[in-house]
């Protein structure tokens, strides 16, 4: 239904899931073809940027073999509060933002402040297609393939100095495109931190696409994070600013109830959120909950991350 | 009249649950339609609360009785509407673990003040027969006013469930606001006219 709404997309342009998941099946079938698969460029069938199409490899070292969420609700259940509160108006509403020319402020801490522009951070960075699992705070989950790049290379890319202990990102904030910051529910523009090294660590990516194609703007269109350890919210969208900071960020959901949404923010079944247990998920999908696994099944990649650190405290 | 007006009334009031089945069964509730199905029905709770508590006011505004004669079916709707509520929540929630239900009941201020109003509203559900009213007599009455609190119970619940936008429960908040301003007037009225001068 969000394909009629994408006015620039033609619905018959769009990859179908099933074609979609055939490829992929056929792709990853025999070892000799996937390693093929991989060395082979594949194009979105859709022109993104500047008019030209996404060009990425897969990534298999960060593959899943559990059951993709379908385009259709990825698509259609965002948690997007610059285009509402509920989770079903952002398909609509977010067809309103311009996201062509689009450039990301770097500032702070860093030996190259400047802006760079979303065309030559396409064309620096090798656009790669990780499937990751994604937990919303709510318990609900789904199983994502990005387009994007480690925010590492971006980050080595500007140089941070010594005192570069944070990263803080920042949404854009243009209420005549974003109808839901209109209103105050959060204090715009939506702001969220990670630390460096969680920043550096390999997990981390910026994403500029899904299943194959350009960024649906609901999704958080052009660049958005892509933290998967982490509750959907520290996945910021539409990202306009970067700054590398000695401060901890205080993120937009810790403003509204610090004792709900802490910093950190790492998807964790033992703690609870005050007005909720965490140690259950609806996948999308699914008739029954399944087990929320500690740092969203990536523990083996992050947890050193947290050598040492009470859980509990940091939230 | 009545006899064609209540009927009518009775199958508009399932309406609501009739509709979230078909779409269920056709999948159009969207990406998470068990959220859509416990949401639904919590408004839906809310909503035939409201409207029962309305009736009396109605029946002041307009001096008719049959806002009056609404008003049992409403209250009677409101505990169907919060029977499926927290059947969606027992089963699509927590699957009948009993262990977790009763942690969410104490530890979760909402599921408290939900499970709290769903509770009071059994005996008012039970005692809604006129052989019951018959028998309490005076007793009915005072028992039956409980609905001010659950109605106060449920609005709370609403309130605390939201992460950020309270828009949606306010308004329901001023609703109830109204509803009960309502009921202090007329006894305001009533110590005026007791009153020498
Ligand atoms: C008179 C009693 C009750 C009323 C009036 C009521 C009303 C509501 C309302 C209005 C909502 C929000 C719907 C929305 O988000 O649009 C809701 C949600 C909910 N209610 Fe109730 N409810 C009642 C009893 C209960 C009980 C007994 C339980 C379970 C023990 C319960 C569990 C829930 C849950 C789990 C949600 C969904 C929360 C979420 O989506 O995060 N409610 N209810």
């Amino acid at each position: 239904m969000l394909i009629k709404q994408a006015n620039d997309i033609l619905s018959s342009e769009i990859t179908d899931q099933s074609v979609y998941e055939e490829r992929r099946r056929f792709m990853t079938s025999s070892i000799g073809l996937a390693v093929a698969a991989s060395l082979l460029p594949i194009q979105s069938s859709v022109a993104g940027y500047g008019g030209k199409p996404l060009t990425f490899n897969k990534n298999s070292q960060f593959d899943t073999s559990e059951d993709l969420t379908s385009y259709d609700k990825i698509t259609n259940y965002n948690n997007f509060y610059e285009f509402g509160t509920d989770k079903y108006t952002p398909a609509k509403n977010a067809q309103a933002l311009t996201t062509d020319p689009w450039s990301v402020q770097i500032e702070g801490e860093v030996e190259k402040p400047g802006l760079l522009h979303m065309e030559d951070i396409l064309k620096q960075h090798a656009i790669e297609e990780r499937i990751y699992r994604l937990r919303c705070v709510e318990r609900w989950s789904m199983v994502i393939p990005w387009l994007g790049f480690p925010l590492a290379k971006l980050i080595k890319q500007v140089k941070p100095t010594s005192k570069a202990k944070y990263v803080q990102f920042e949404t854009l904030h243009r209420p005549s495109e974003m109808n839901g910051q209109k209103r105050a529910v959060l204090d715009w523009p939506y702001i969220e931190g990670l630390r460096i090294d969680e920043a550096m660590n390999p997990l981390t990516i910026l994403a500029v696409g899904l299943y194959g194609e350009v960024m649906p703007k609901q999704n958080g269109a052009p660049l958005r994070l892509v933290v998967p350890w982490k509750y959907g919210y520290k996945s910021i969208k539409s990202i306009v600013k970067i700054r590398f900071t000695d401060k901890e960020p205080v993120s937009s959901w810790t403003k509204v109830a610090p004792n709900e949404y802490g910093f950190y923010s790492n998807v964790n079944p033992d703690v609870d959120h005050p007005r909720w247990s965490q140690s259950k998920e609806r996948r999308i999908g699914d008739f029954l909950k399944r087990d929320t696994l500690p740092f969203n099944g990536y523990a083996e990649q992050v947890a050193s991350l947290y050598h040492g650190m009470d859980l509990k405290k940091y939230y | 009249m009545h006899r064609v007006i209540k009927p009518l009334i009775f199958l508009l009031c399932l309406l609501p649950l009739v509709l979230l089945s078909i779409n269920f069964y056709l999948d159009e509730l969207g990406a998470n339609p068990f959220e859509v199905l416990t949401r639904s029905t919590g408004e839906w709770t809310l909503r035939f609360l409201l409207l029962t508590l309305a009736m009396t006011p109605l029946r002041q505004l307009t001096g008719s009785a049959w806002p009056l004669r609404m008003r049992r079916m409403l209250g009677l709707f409101s505990f169907f509407y919060v029977c499926v509520h927290l059947s969606t929540y027992l089963v699509l929630d927590h699957f009948f673990d009993w262990d977790e239900i009763i942690k969410d009941i104490i530890k979760r201020p909402y599921i408290t003040f939900g499970m709290l109003a769903f509770t009071l509203l059994i005996p008012l559900a039970i005692t809604s027969t006129n052989k019951m009213m018959k028998r309490l007599g005076r007793r009915w009455k005072s028992l039956h006013k409980l609905v001010y609190l659950i109605a106060i119970l449920g609005v709370l619940h609403f309130l605390l469930l939201v992460k950020a936008d309270l828009r949606e429960p306010i308004i329901y908040a001023l609703i109830l606001l109204v509803l009960l301003a309502a009921r202090l007037k007329p006894t305001l009225l009533k110590k005026h006219s007791f009153n020498p001068n």
